[in-house]
């Protein structure tokens, strides 16, 4: 085989291809920079809670109208959208601290989510709901990913300086007046937004796979925040290509090949990124000792 | 209830609660425009709970604060380093840029102007030709250097210290309380949380003591006399240990204090 027709080929020969390929790179785009501030704001489980979550609306949706794209991500959303309001609202009102009312309120979600599916569908429904099929992304689901993504970037930057500054020091805005609870909820709409954007083709669990891993590899690259979240999307990129070319020539499922090779990038970066990997810090220091 | 017009604020019968429990109770008095006040007291006499009162960050359990309108600089708020996130991937030149928030807002550019405000106020703070470092790479003093420009930044009328030298060096602590006095003298309302009474004694016009109740309030020479000094020690009891505790606690609910 050529180089060619390791790298390429499958992507020129098959339309499945080209359409995951796209979708993954959209995905990688939108959710780069919402995984880099996750990790910066120190609310890297959120993210994996929040995908749990989305579980009972697609599972609705799903028993509600069969196998809708539209109405599964919209029940998504919503159940989404329901977990992060009601976990801010015990979080603000109770002394419990965010990541426990996120914690109660994902896995009464995840609960509810595998009732409705095993009472109203089949095995395979939920390991589909679970896991996605990416190489089943038609041309409905390729432009409501992309629309999300889109979107996502867009309302990203509207609320980029309030959430850079609510992260860093939140006493600060709150004595300029920012505005700092609305920006967290619309925040974690956002996360809510590109996690339902990804269950599509990754499914509810490897969605947040894509998201976090690159944004916690890229910590180990680069400094500035913008820099984070670019890095992060690139090397989601490169994980959605190479994840893709793997599921195809040794025929295993796409989205675990995904992120598993997002994951070899975030091991390789732990130990030889140039900033702070453990090659960084510990083999300088021993030529300072030496 | 209108505000005197030479008071910047006004606390009349004030309780403010962490928990359930009051950490500051039954506080009335004022700070005139243009003072320079220090707050002194043991740990967990409510003294951050009271600026964070002030600033708004905690509703009050009961009794009201009154503040003066304060235009459009807000309040200067200077909280303890330890609840700044100092990992946090940012430039000096753009955390003093965010003293100007009231300009810029969410979405406005940052002007020339501005920019320039910014580098006159890195000049003043001695931290020239820090401009591109990120934060995370200063050391304490070199990072509470930057939050006062930022402070100078916003030009603010009034003015919240939390402990500004409990963490920095003797040459960045003297620094500091000259661009305080500097304040004082451009006629803004200061007031500093404090540990040092020579200091207080030195800089500071009026000092309120306070050990959950208001000890005593007023002009330095007066309030910290012996006699009030061993009060406040007489009062900080048992309670101390567990009211720092209980102002560590993040989450700031609100509820009426047991009588």
């Amino acid at each position: 085989m050529t180089l060619y027709e390791v790298t390429l080929g499958p992507f020129v020969e098959f339309g499945f291809m080209r359409r995951a390929l796209v979708g993954c790179l959209a995905l990688a785009l939108g959710g780069g920079p919402i995984g880099t501030i996750l990790v910066i704001r120190r609310m890297s489980l959120m993210g994996d809670a929040l995908s749990h979550a989305v579980l009972p609306g697609a599972a609705l949706g799903f028993i509600l109208a069969g196998l809708s794209l539209p109405a599964m991500s919209l029940g998504g959303v919503g159940a989404g959208l329901a977990v992060a309001l009601l976990s801010g609202l015990v979080t603000r009102l109770t002394p419990l601290r965010e990541d426990a009312s996120f914690a109660a309120f994902y896995l009464i979600s995840l609960a509810l989510g595998v009732l409705l599916i095993s009472t109203h569908g089949s095995n395979v429904d939920l390991l589909h709901l679970l896991f996605g099929s990416i190489l089943a992304v038609d041309d409905t689901a390729l432009i409501l990913i992309g629309a999300i993504a889109t979107s996502s970037l867009l309302a990203l930057a509207v609320i980029y300086r309030p959430l850079v500054v609510e992260c860093f020091d939140p006493g600060f805005l709150r004595a300029v007046g920012g505005r700092g609870g609305l920006v967290h909820t619309l925040f974690l709409a956002l996360v809510v937004l590109n996690l339902v954007a990804g269950f599509q083709a990754l499914g509810t669990l490897m969605a947040v796979g894509l998201m976090m891993l690159p944004a916690a590899a890229a910590r180990f690259w680069v400094r500035e925040l913008w820099l984070l979240g670019a890095a992060s999307s690139a090397l989601a990129s490169a994980a959605a290509f190479l994840g893709l070319l793997l599921s195809y020539h040794l025929d295993v499922p796409s989205g675990p090949a995904i992120v598993l090779v997002a994951g070899l990038g975030y091991l390789a970066s732990v130990l030889f990124g140039p900033r702070d990997s453990l090659r960084a810090l510990y083999l300088r220091r021993g030529h300072l000792a030496a | 209830m209108s505000l005197p017009s030479e008071s910047a604020v006004v606390l009349r019968n004030l309780t403010l609660a962490y928990e359930s429990r009051a950490a500051v109770r039954h506080l009335s008095g004022s700070l005139a425009r243009g003072s320079l006040t220090a707050i002194v007291g043991p740990n967990g006499a409510g003294k951050t709970t009271l600026l964070k009162g002030i600033v708004g960050l905690l509703r009050p359990a009961d009794g009201v604060i009154e503040r003066a309108r304060l235009g459009r600089s807000g309040i200067g708020y200077l909280p303890q380093q330890a609840e700044i996130e100092r990992r946090f991937p940012i430039s000096v030149i753009d955390t003093v840029l965010l003293g100007q928030w009231r300009q810029i807002g969410w979405l406005r550019a940052v002007t020339r102007e501005l920019r320039d405000a910014a580098h006159r106020a890195l000049d003043a703070v001695g931290l020239q030709g820090f401009e591109h470092r990120q934060i995370e790479t200063l050391s304490a003093g070199q990072f509470q250097r930057v939050l006062f420009a930022r402070l100078v930044v916003q030009d603010a009328e009034l003015i919240l210290l939390d402990e500004p030298f409990s963490a920095v060096d003797w040459r960045t602590g003297e620094d500091l309380l000259r661009l305080i006095e500097s304040w004082h003298r451009q006629r803004r309302t200061v007031v500093a949380v404090l540990h040092d009474l020579d200091q207080v004694r030195t800089h500071f016009p009026d000092t309120l003591l306070i050990a959950r109740e208001c000890i005593a309030w007023g002009a330095t020479q007066e309030v910290l006399t012996p006699h009030n000094l061993m009060r406040m020690r007489h009062m900080s009891g048992p309670w101390a240990a567990e009211a720092d505790h209980y102002e560590r606690v993040r989450g700031m609910t609100v509820l009426t204090p047991s009588a």
